[in-house]
């Protein structure tokens, strides 16, 4: 895999003709549709980019030169604006994808029990590396952080579908079937992995019926709760709440204030804080009050899960 | 555990209430859930004034689970007086923190809880349009998000008029693209927004003006799920487990060199000495070497640490952070220059680039723990990497620079002897084919090809 088609996304050389790009109009008319149900998810349009950007990669295989265009046609943004938020985040190709992502958590608990020795070993198997695509097109291999999982490491991801508890054994077996076009089960998920651009239609929030699919809890995630059947281990009793019975009139739940009257103030560099600037307006710290005194460090104990 | 505390009986040591319906069969499902008492919190809540809402959860001393355990509730008081316009309840499922895998098999099994507990929420500040932004990466996981919620709009759980009580929430789903810092809530917001996921300035808070500028709630997804029960059984309940100041329940994840790794949901002021006694103690017998409180950002603990009650305050006083419960435990196996030298590589790879300090910090760490780690590095290389945290801490622009520090002061505060030995020895004293799980023969030099992110 070498095409790398490059999103030029900064409009054309000086002095040549503009090849007027984009998608052929059935195709633009089918996306244009999708787009206008994701923007219809949310109160201002331009929530709905990071969205769109998955449905082209669902079209496209990965955010291509058209698929930028079209984001920024629908959003009535610039192409460059459209390109600084896809280069941003991982997920979003630079260049065609293989048919299946296959991600080895690299971070330092999934490699110190075998990650590592995973991803050298598939490395090998298919003679590619990080964020290299196999030539029959069918694996980009890629390091990835950490993926939450972090009870059943070592963990791969295929299309984002878990692969619990690999060994560089179980993850060759995994790609193999994967390229002779076999359906491959993950640990937890579907019934069977999809494509990428199947992934990607997801992703922008189209469902593909398949969420009743798979298993709810893989055995650690249960580790605990089995532990507490077996003692007979619960939560205090507690009161159960007084049975709402009916429904509350509509008069009740018409008052949605929710706060009271003089609400608690956040102080600058304390607990919810995480820069030392000074409030230099009203609106900084309240918009309807003072500028209240900041505080006096930044506290590095705020905010760990970043 | 079994002694009994001045006025209440100590719970026993394993409280399951978020997994306690992990095991039935088909638990994500709506109807799974209602069989298991489900929403019997959002009616109780819709019989109650708001503000009422908000007074339970505040007295309930919920601390935000997503690592800062700032209090839920009065996060919640922080919002201005409503002015008529919009004001939002934001999710934080963007699960990244190397460690914390607590949320993602919480939304696998019972999405319906952290449904509830928006709709709860919501109700409770005011909010009729909340976002979930979910993490990317996890595609089973969104599926079963957007399921639950079409199956709690079909039950009149979300949408108009919210059983017959007038009150109108609609909830959107939104999948991230694979960003560690968008599990800050400014960047969150940005992101949500359409952006690159940076970090804003606070203030202004989002309390104050968060998504679109508006009043906006950003909770974690453990703190909004807890929230049901909270309502349904009461804040006494809440209280009558953890320590006074860390109330309640929590998903203790442990991983890493222990027998059996996973989800252990107890009370706050357990112990690592009883979890790990629960889980069958460390592999094979051997011996605990470091450990991470709470995730990568928390500086390391040993095996000095083992009675430290695991609450915000006594981990705090024992010079970490409780985070999110992320109990990564490495064995006498392990180099720890080599998870700290990857834990850099991530914080590198993580950092947005907004700020100089992480942006440059993490990169240069990243360099000089790679060439310690394969035996080129020198003594000044330790005073470089202390002296580079020295620059991140408190200069960075968020949590995110300062959490990069932590496993590297920490580790060299603990181990120093183990990095002068990478340095002395020119080459790492540890095999490690011996922390693997698998037996295997490592190969001499890493495909360099493949080790650039």
């Amino acid at each position: 895999m070498t095409i790398d088609a490059g999103p030029a996304t900064n409009g054309t050389p000086a002095g040549a003709p503009r090849q007027r790009p984009g998608y052929d109009a059935e195709t633009a008319a089918r996306l244009a549709a999708d787009a206008a149900q994701i923007v219809a998810r949310y109160p201002h349009p331009r929530s709905a980019l990071l969205p769109m950007l998955h449905l082209v990669q669902s079209e496209d295989g990965y955010v291509s030169r058209d698929g930028i265009l079209f984001c920024a046609e629908q959003l009535g943004l610039t192409a460059a604006e459209v390109s600084a938020v896809a280069t941003f985040y991982t997920q979003y190709k630079r260049h065609p994808n293989g048919t299946y992502t296959v991600g080895v958590c690299t971070n330092t608990l999934c490699a110190i029990m075998g990650g590592d020795a995973i991803f050298d070993e598939l490395s090998e198997h298919l003679g590619v590396g990080h964020d290299e695509t196999t030539e029959d097109g069918a694996i980009t291999l890629e390091r990835v952080e950490c993926n939450a999982a972090c009870d059943y490491a070592p963990v791969m991801m295929v299309n984002w579908e878990f692969f619990d508890n690999q060994t560089p054994a179980s993850a060759t077996d995994v790609v193999d079937r994967l390229r002779a076009g076999e359906p491959v089960a993950p640990t937890r998920g579907a019934a069977s992995v999809c494509t990428f651009k199947q992934m990607s239609r997801v992703l922008a929030g189209f469902t593909d019926g398949r969420a009743d699919e798979g298993v709810g809890a893989g055995e650690p995630t249960l580790a605990g709760l089995r532990l507490a059947r077996e003692h007979g281990w619960t939560a205090p009793a507690g009161e159960t709440a007084a049975e709402a019975g009916d429904a509350p009139s509509a008069a009740d739940a018409a008052s949605t204030g929710g706060t009271e009257g003089a609400p608690e103030k956040p102080v600058t560099g304390a607990e919810q804080s995480s820069a030392d600037r000074k409030p230099t307006t009203e609106a900084d710290v309240d918009p309807g009050g003072k500028a209240e005194s900041p505080g006096t460090k930044p506290d590095p104990s705020k905010g760990a899960d970043a | 555990m079994s002694e009994q505390q001045t006025a209440r009986p100590a719970p026993d040591p394993l409280t399951p209430v978020l997994s306690d319906t992990w095991d039935a069969d088909r638990s994500w499902t709506l109807a799974s859930y209602l069989d298991r008492g489900g929403y019997a919190g959002l009616r109780a809540a819709l019989g109650q004034d708001p503000a009422d809402v908000v007074a339970t959860v505040k007295a309930s001393g919920l601390r935000g689970r997503g690592g800062a355990g700032f209090p839920t509730g009065m996060k919640w008081g922080f919002l201005p007086a409503p002015d008529g316009g919009p004001r939002y309840l934001v999710v934080n499922a963007d699960e990244s923190e190397p460690g914390t895998c607590k949320d993602i098999p919480l939304m696998l099994a019972s999405p319906q809880a952290l449904v509830e507990g928006v709709a709860i929420t919501s109700y409770a500040i005011g909010c009729h349009h909340a976002f979930i932004y979910v993490r990317g990466e996890v595609l089973h996981v969104y599926r079963r998000l957007l399921r639950a919620v079409e199956e709690a709009y079909e039950a009149g759980y979300l949408g108009t008029d919210v059983l017959g009580s007038g009150f109108d929430l609609d909830v959107t789903v939104h999948a991230g693209a694979g960003a560690y810092i968008c599990g800050e809530e400014t960047a969150l917001l940005d992101s949500l927004e359409g952006r690159r996921g940076q970090p804003r300035l606070k203030p202004p808070f989002p309390a104050v003006a968060g998504l679109y500028a508006r009043p906006t709630v950003v909770n974690n997804v453990e703190s909004i799920a807890s929230v049901p029960s909270i309502v349904a059984r009461g804040a006494d309940w809440f209280t009558s487990m953890g320590t006074e100041r860390s109330a309640g329940f929590g998903l203790f994840s442990l991983s890493g060199h222990v027998t059996r790794p996973g989800q252990y949901e107890a009370p706050l002021g357990t112990t690592l000495r009883e979890l790990l006694d629960l889980a069958g103690g460390m592999r094979g017998g051997k011996a605990l070497k470091f450990w991470t409180p709470g995730g990568s950002s928390t500086p390391l603990f040993t095996d000095a640490h083992l009675d430290t009650p695991l609450d915000y305050e006594s981990v705090a006083a024992a010079g970490s952070m409780l985070g999110t419960r992320a109990l990564q435990l490495f064995d006498e196996t392990t180099c720890v220059v080599r998870a700290v030298s990857r834990w850099t590589d991530f914080y590198a790879h993580e950092s947005c680039g907004k700020c100089t300090p992480c942006r440059e910090g993490t990169y240069w760490m990243k360099q000089v723990l790679a060439r310690i780690e394969a035996g080129q590095g020198t003594e000044a290389d330790l005073d470089l990497l202390l002296d580079t945290c020295d620059n991140i801490l408190g200069r960075a622009f968020c949590a995110l620079g300062d959490g990069a520090t932590s496993p590297v002061t920490s580790s060299i505060e603990l181990f120093r002897d183990e990095y002068e030995a990478h340095i002395t020895e020119h080459r790492c004293p540890f095999d490690p084919a011996a922390s693997a799980l698998f037996d295997h023969t490592p190969r001499p030099a890493r495909v360099l090809t493949a080790g650039v992110h």
